[in-house]
C-alpha cells in the first residue's frame, strides 16, 4: 500500500500557496498536470524536494505520492538532496567539448573546491557551492557554457572569465576565495 | 562575399533597442499579422499555411498545413495546441534566440495557429534550463492578454482563448511530442506508440492536439502577413521559406544566420558566413542537422538525382562543399536538415572522442522503455569510452556498428534511430581512426600481458 498522503508538519506560507493555486488553475483538464511545475515550484522555495514536498504535492493534485516520486525522480533538474548556494551547470555536450568544456569543468572544480563522484552532481566541502556537468544549454554557437543558478554565462575559455564568472555570482558580495 | 542573409524571423531581434516589451513589437508592426487572420476563416487560415508549403522546423520536417489537417473533422473533443520549445538537440540554438529576444513574435504566430486548427487552450513546453524564457514569455502572454489579444475573446472576435507557459526538467526525450504530451500530463516523459498515437488525433488528454516548434509556429506569422503563395517562393520547391542555421564548433564566426532553405550551400555557410575553419585547420567532418544527423566527411563524393523545372532528371555527383542546406538534398546525400544544427569539426579532432561524447548523450537520455534503445545506447557508450581508456577490444569498431544496426526500427519512438545514427555514420566513414584505437590499445594490452 502506497503511503497515505499526510499534512504537512510545518505550515506552508500563504505565497506559496497561492502560486500553487495558480499554477494548478493553468490546468483545467487535469490537475495532475501541475506535478512539474509544483515541483518546480517547491524546490525553488525550499531548496529541494523532500519527503514532505511528495507527500504534499500529490495531496494537493489528488495524486498518490509514487505518481509525484516518479517524476521527481525522473527529470535530472528535481534533486532530493540540498544543494549548494551557488549552483553551477558545465555543458558536457560536443559544442562545447570541442570549445574547452572539460577545462572549464576543471577549472570550476578547482575554484569551488567540489569534489565527489562525477557522474552526479558534486559539492564543495563549505557547502557553498554545488557544480555538475549538464547536457546540451542550446547555446553551442557561444561554447563553452555554463549556468551559474539562473544566468547563462558564454565563452568562458579562460581562466580568468570563468573566475570572473564565478564571482559575479558569490553570495554575500565576497569573491571566490579561490583564485 | 558572403552571401547576403534573409532575415524574416530574426530581422528584428538582433536591433539596436530593440526589446522583448510588447509595445516595441507593435512599433515594428507586430500584432498586424492576427488583426488580418481574426478576419479569416479557419479552413482558410490552414489553406494559407499548405500552400506556403512550410515544412516544420523541430527536426522531421513535416508539412505543417498537412500535420494540421489531420484533426478529425468531426470530433468533439477540444483541440489543443502546444508549442514544442523544449530545444535540446545538440547544436541547435535558434528558439533560444526568438524566445529571449522576440517573444511576441512566437505569442502572435501561436495565437495564429490556434484560430486555424480551433484550439482554445494552448500550451507553450519551454525545457527547464531556459528559466529567464519562461519569465519572459509569461510577462509576454501576460501583456498580450491585457490588449486582448487572448483572453475571453481575441481581438473581439468571439474566440476565446488562453496559453500558458509550462516548464520541463532537463530530459532530452520531452523534445520529442509524445514524450512531451505524458510530460505535461505530469508523468514520466515515456513516449507513446505511433500509430495510434498521432498527436493531431490523439494527443494530450487523448484529444486532438498539434505540436508545433516555435520556429514554425514563427513562420506562420510570416505566411499571414505575406500570404502563403509569397511565401512559397522563398527558398526552392519542397523547402519553401527561411530556415534559422545554427552553426558551432571548429569555424571562425559560429552563431546564427537565416537564409532562405536551400538558397545556401553548407560549403557557403562554413566558409562565406562562418569565415572558414578557425586556426587556419582544414575541414574535416560536419553535422548537418542537429547531433543525430548522420556526419558527412570532407572529401566525400555524393550522387545526386536533381529534377529539372522541366520535370526531367539528371544525375550529378557533388562534394560536401556543393550539398544545398534543404531538406530534400540533405537526405539525398544520406543525412537530414534535421534541426539545422551545423557541428563543424577540423582536422585536428579525434572522431572516436567525438563519437564518445554524442553516445554519452545518448545513454542519459533515453527514457529506457525500450530494451534495444536502453542498453543499445548504453553498451554503445561503454564501448566507446573503453576505446577512449585504452581498453578498446579487437572486434570494437563491427561491435559497434552492429549494435547500433539493431537499435534503429525496433523502438517506440525515433531517439531509437537518432542515437543510432551517429555511430553508425561516424564508423563507417571514419572506420581507420576506430581500427588504429583499438589496434593501438590491443597492442598496449598484450604488452602489459606479458610483464
Ligand atoms: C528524440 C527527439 C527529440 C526531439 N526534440 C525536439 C526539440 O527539442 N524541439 C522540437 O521542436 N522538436 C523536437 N523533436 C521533434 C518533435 O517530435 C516534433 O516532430 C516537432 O516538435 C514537431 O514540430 P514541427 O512540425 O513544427 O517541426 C524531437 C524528436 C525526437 C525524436
Ligand atoms: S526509443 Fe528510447 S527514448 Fe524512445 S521510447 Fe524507446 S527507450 Fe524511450
Ligand atoms: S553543446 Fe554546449 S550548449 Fe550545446
Amino acid at each position: 500500500m502506497p503511503p497515505r498522503p499526510t499534512t504537512p508538519a510545518k505550515t506552508l506560507p500563504t505565497d506559496f500557496l497561492a502560486k500553487a493555486d495558480e499554477t494548478v488553475a493553468h490546468y483545467p483538464f487535469s490537475a495532475r498536470s501541475a506535478t512539474l511545475p509544483l515541483l518546480h515550484l517547491w524546490q525553488e522555495q525550499f531548496g529541494f524536494i523532500s519527503e514532505e514536498a511528495i507527500v504534499w504535492i500529490a495531496a494537493r493534485l489528488g495524486q498518490v505520492p509514487i505518481h509525484v516520486l516518479e517524476v521527481a525522480t525522473f527529470y535530472p533538474m528535481f534533486h532530493r538532496e540540498p544543494f549548494g548556494k551557488i549552483h553551477i551547470k558545465v555543458c558536457r555536450t560536443l559544442s562545447c567539448e570541442l570549445a574547452g568544456g572539460r577545462e572549464l569543468f576543471e577549472t570550476m572544480k578547482r575554484l569551488t573546491g567540489a569534489t565527489g563522484d562525477e557522474h552526479g552532481p558534486i559539492h564543495s566541502p563549505d557547502g557553498r557551492y554545488t557544480l555538475e556537468f549538464v547536457e546540451c544549454l542550446a547555446s553551442c554557437g557561444t561554447a563553452p557554457v555554463c549556468m551559474v543558478d539562473e544566468t547563462l554565462h558564454e565563452k568562458l575559455d579562460t581562466p580568468e572569465k570563468i573566475k570572473a564568472c564565478l564571482d559575479t555570482h558569490s553570495t554575500g558580495g565576497e569573491p571566490c576565495p579561490i583564485t | 562575399m558572403p552571401i547576403a542573409e534573409k532575415r524574416l524571423i530574426l530581422k528584428n531581434l538582433d536591433e539596436p533597442g530593440y526589446t522583448a516589451d510588447i509595445e516595441c513589437y507593435i512599433k515594428h508592426g507586430g500584432y498586424e499579422s492576427l488583426k488580418k487572420a481574426v478576419k479569416i476563416p479557419s479552413a482558410g487560415l490552414i489553406n494559407e499555411v499548405k500552400v506556403s508549403g512550410l515544412r516544420g522546423r523541430g527536426g522531421a520536417g513535416f508539412g505543417c498545413g498537412v500535420k494540421w489537417s489531420f484533426i478529425p473533422p468531426a470530433s468533439n473533443k477540444p483541440i489543443l495546441l502546444i508549442c514544442n520549445a523544449d530545444e535540446s538537440e545538440p547544436g541547435t540554438f535558434k528558439d533560444r534566440q526568438i524566445i529571449y529576444k522576440d517573444p511576441h513574435q512566437l505569442v502572435e504566430g501561436m495565437i495564429i495557429a490556434c484560430l486555424a486548427v480551433k484550439a482554445h487552450l494552448g500550451y507553450i513546453y519551454i525545457r527547464g534550463e531556459f528559466p529567464g524564457g519562461a519569465k519572459i514569455l509569461e510577462r509576454a502572454i501576460a501583456e498580450a492578454r491585457q490588449k486582448g489579444f487572448l483572453g475571453k475573446s481575441v481581438m473581439g472576435s468571439g474566440f476565446g482563448l488562453e496559453i500558458f507557459v509550462h516548464r520541463g526538467a532537463g530530459a532530452y526525450i520531452c523534445g520529442e511530442e509524445t514524450g512531451l504530451i505524458e510530460s505535461i500530463e505530469g508523468k514520466r516523459p515515456n513516449p507513446r506508440i505511433k500509430p495510434p498515437y498521432f498527436p493531431a488525433v490523439l494527443g494530450l488528454y487523448h484529444c486532438p492536439t498539434i505540436v508545433n516548434n516555435v520556429e514554425t509556429l514563427c513562420a506562420v506569422k510570416h505566411i499571414i502577413a505575406m500570404g502563403g503563395s509569397e511565401y512559397a517562393r522563398l527558398g526552392r520547391p519542397n523547402n519553401t521559406g527561411t530556415r534559422v542555421y545554427c552553426v558551432s564548433g571548429d569555424v571562425v564566426k559560429p552563431g546564427y544566420y537565416e537564409f532562405e532553405v536551400g538558397r545556401i550551400t553548407l560549403g557557403e555557410l562554413i566558409y562565406d558566413v562562418c569565415g572558414g575553419i578557425r586556426n587556419g585547420n582544414r575541414l574535416k567532418a560536419v553535422i548537418p542537422g542537429g547531433s543525430s544527423a548522420k556526419i558527412l566527411k570532407a572529401g566525400e563524393r555524393y550522387k545526386i538525382k536533381e529534377k529539372m523545372p522541366t520535370g526531367s532528371v539528371f544525375e550529378r555527383e557533388i562534394g560536401l562543399e556543393d550539398i544545398v542546406m534543404d531538406f530534400d538534398s540533405l537526405a539525398a546525400v544520406g543525412s537530414m536538415a534535421g534541426s539545422a544544427g551545423v557541428i563543424v569539426m577540423d582536422h585536428t579532432r579525434d572522431m572516436v572522442a567525438a563519437l564518445a561524447n554524442l553516445n554519452a548523450f545518448y545513454a542519459h537520455e533515453s527514457c529506457g522503455q525500450c530494451t534495444p534503445c536502453r542498453e543499445g545506447s548504453l553498451w554503445m557508450q561503454k564501448i566507446t569510452s573503453r576505446i577512449m581508456r585504452g581498453d578498446g577490444r579487437e572486434g570494437d569498431t563491427d561491435l559497434l556498428k552492429s549494435v547500433a544496426d539493431n537499435i534503429a526500427g525496433r523502438t517506440i519512438c525515433a531517439f531509437g534511430e537518432a542515437c543510432s545514427w551517429p555511430t553508425q555514420s561516424f564508423v563507417t566513414k571514419f572506420r581507420e581512426e576506430f581500427l588504429a584505437k583499438t589496434g593501438a590499445a590491443k597492442e598496449k594490452n598484450s604488452e602489459e600481458g606479458s610483464l
